[in-house]
């Protein structure tokens, strides 16, 4: 091939107008899936700790590991998990994001706090995925100390969202 | 490590926010050009694998089946491969092993996607990779990992953002010289820094767009490669590499995965020095940070070096260790699967001396190309060489 050849690339570019303004034709769907899953066993042992106000991690002897979510095997060793154990309540901030986009594209003024925080109690980097709360974003970092603000007994249903958000750990 | 396998033909089409194509028109459109420019015609084509990325993109369950008309498909042996964001150089990976087996003399490989069809925009597509009770009550987007992971990374080497956005400055004017590309930009950091924050440390600028758009390469054993082309580009290692799912449990600093797949991808090059032995580099670039992470991953300098590399020039066209000299995803655009592709194709126009406008100034003979996917685990490699 000749080096100063010109190549001709395919694909036709289309403008958001002759999109919106039906300039293309168009076929419309609205998918409506609905599921129901499984929280499964150590999931499910998981969220029944959480509506009791307890985070459960499990324990492998081979590799000696606590680890946090819960699973019922080793993923490393490959073997079935020996002990579940409680942790605590309390962690600390891994990495956090100050989100002002939500799910659904909308855009929002005050920040959502995703981290990761790592908990006490299991392995050193062992986090979850949880939203940070009653903190002024701006004040946010890597290693701040945080616990968990949970929703009142009576109305917990044993899901994720048991725990509203982590904030700072008062000295 | 089986049959020597050679690149000898490629095909992509302009990457755009969308195209008036369908999905099996783009994957024509690419795979067509691919088989002229060597050719060939799909009778001397003994097999084809597909990468596309998630079903829903396009709403089509099965898109392998779809596609597969308008992929060369038609009466062939016939394989779908997906890791998410990795799928468009593990395809490659997946045709090499085919004609490296010795089973098929040559193999082509389509990658096609096309992600305007979600409404309103395909983010919400992928709110689905989220674990369904740990994660996703908390109305997750897929911004927050990215941010995660760049703020676990900046933190964590003490990098900077004005350097980090250099990335995007490099490839969206990178991206100027490529003729399919769909957001090439004069674009300076300051703009960059000024641009609408998404998810912090994350801004609008600092990420790659929505595409559709097609990529397609031709493999061939040593036998076909020499008889259709007199610069064959030969795929010298391959390497991929998962980490956990347990994304939460992993430091977000540093890309194992990715180092793990290089280093497979090195040992069957007999690359021992990469810093030095690879010429110029095409790793993942869907946010500007991911080029830097992904170039430590790769062994092409050191943890936390790549934006200091970044700063000195080093990777400009012009500089000892090119990278993303296509434009990459923040400047050609991000078609997910045909993406990873691209840069492949872009190392074979490199390597062949047929980048025109975008040919990189050093002498090249070897060249790495690396996507990235799935829940932040995959790593997947590509060493080719001539």
């Amino acid at each position: 091939m000749n080096k100063e050849k010109k190549i001709e690339f395919p694909g036709t570019g289309l403008s958001d107008a002759d999109f919106k303004e039906g300039r293309v034709l168009t076929t419309r769907w609205k998918v409506d899936a609905r599921y129901t899953w499984d929280a499964g066993v150590a999931i499910g042992r998981y969220l029944e700790g959480i509506k009791k106000g307890v985070i459960l991690g499990v324990r492998c002897y081979k590799c000696g590991r606590t680890m946090v979510p819960p699973r019922i095997f080793c993923e490393w060793c490959f073997r079935n998990i020996d002990e579940w154990v409680e942790l605590k309540d309390t962690g600390t901030v891994n990495t956090f994001s100050l989100c002002y986009v939500t799910w659904d594209v909308k855009r929002i003024k005050e920040p959502q706090i995703p981290a990761v925080i790592e908990i006490d109690g299991a392995s050193p980097g062992m986090g979850i995925m949880h939203l940070l709360g009653e903190v002024d974003p701006q004040k946010v970092h890597i290693g701040m100390r945080v616990k968990a603000v949970w929703r009142p007994a009576g109305e917990r249903e044993g899901a994720i969202t048991d725990i509203l958000y982590w904030k700072p750990l008062e000295k | 490590m089986g049959r020597r396998v050679a690149i000898v033909g490629v095909g992509m089409t302009k990457f755009v926010r969308r195209a008036q194509e369908t999905g099996q028109e783009l994957a024509y459109h690419a795979a067509k050009m691919a088989l002229d420019s060597c050719g060939l015609h799909l009778g001397q084509v003994d097999g084809v694998v597909l990468g596309s990325a998630p079903d829903s993109f396009d709403g089509v369950h099965m898109k392998g089946e779809y596609l597969s008309p308008g992929a060369g498909a038609w009466g062939k042996p016939y394989m779908r491969c997906f890791v998410g964001g990795a799928t468009g150089v593990f395809s490659v990976i997946n045709g090499w092993y085919y004609v490296a087996s010795g089973l098929f003399d040559t193999c082509l490989v389509v990658c096609e996607e096309k992600m305007s069809s979600f409404q309103p925009h395909a983010q919400a597509a992928f709110l689905t990779i989220f674990d369904h009770t740990t994660e996703r009550p908390l109305k997750p987007n897929l911004l927050w990992i990215f941010a995660l992971e760049m703020n676990r990374y900046m933190s964590t080497y003490g990098l900077r953002k004005e350097d980090i956005a250099l990335v995007a400055v490099k490839n969206k004017n990178n991206a100027l010289d490529h003729p399919c590309a769909q957001i090439a930009d004069k674009v300076t950091v300051e703009e960059i820094l000024k641009s609408e924050v998404l998810a912090w440390p994350v801004q609008r600028l600092d990420v790659s767009p929505v595409s559709d758009g097609a990529t397609a390469v031709v493999l061939a054993n040593e036998t076909v490669a020499r008889r259709v082309t007199d610069k064959p580009v030969w795929i010298e290692g391959v390497g991929w590499a998962l980490d956990t799912a347990y994304w939460t449990n992993r430091d977000l600093c540093y890309p194992r995965y990715v180092e793990e797949a290089a280093r497979m991808a090195y040992k069957m090059a007999g690359v021992t020095d990469p810093r030095h032995q690879i010429h110029v580099a095409e790793p993942y670039d869907p946010f500007d940070y991911k080029e830097l992470h992904h170039m430590e991953g790769l062994l092409l300098c050191g943890k936390g070096e790549a934006p200091q590399l970044t700063v000195d020039g080093v990777t400009r066209r012009d500089g000892e260790l090119p990278v993303c000299p296509s434009g990459g995803l923040l400047g050609v655009g991000n078609p997910i699967s045909a993406a990873g592709l691209m840069k492949v194709a872009e190392l074979f126009w490199q390597l062949r001396g047929e980048a025109g406008k975008r040919q990189i100034a050093r002498k090249a003979k070897r060249g790495i190309a690396q996507a990235w996917g799935d829940l932040m685990q995959v790593g997947a490699v590509v060493v080719v060489g001539i």
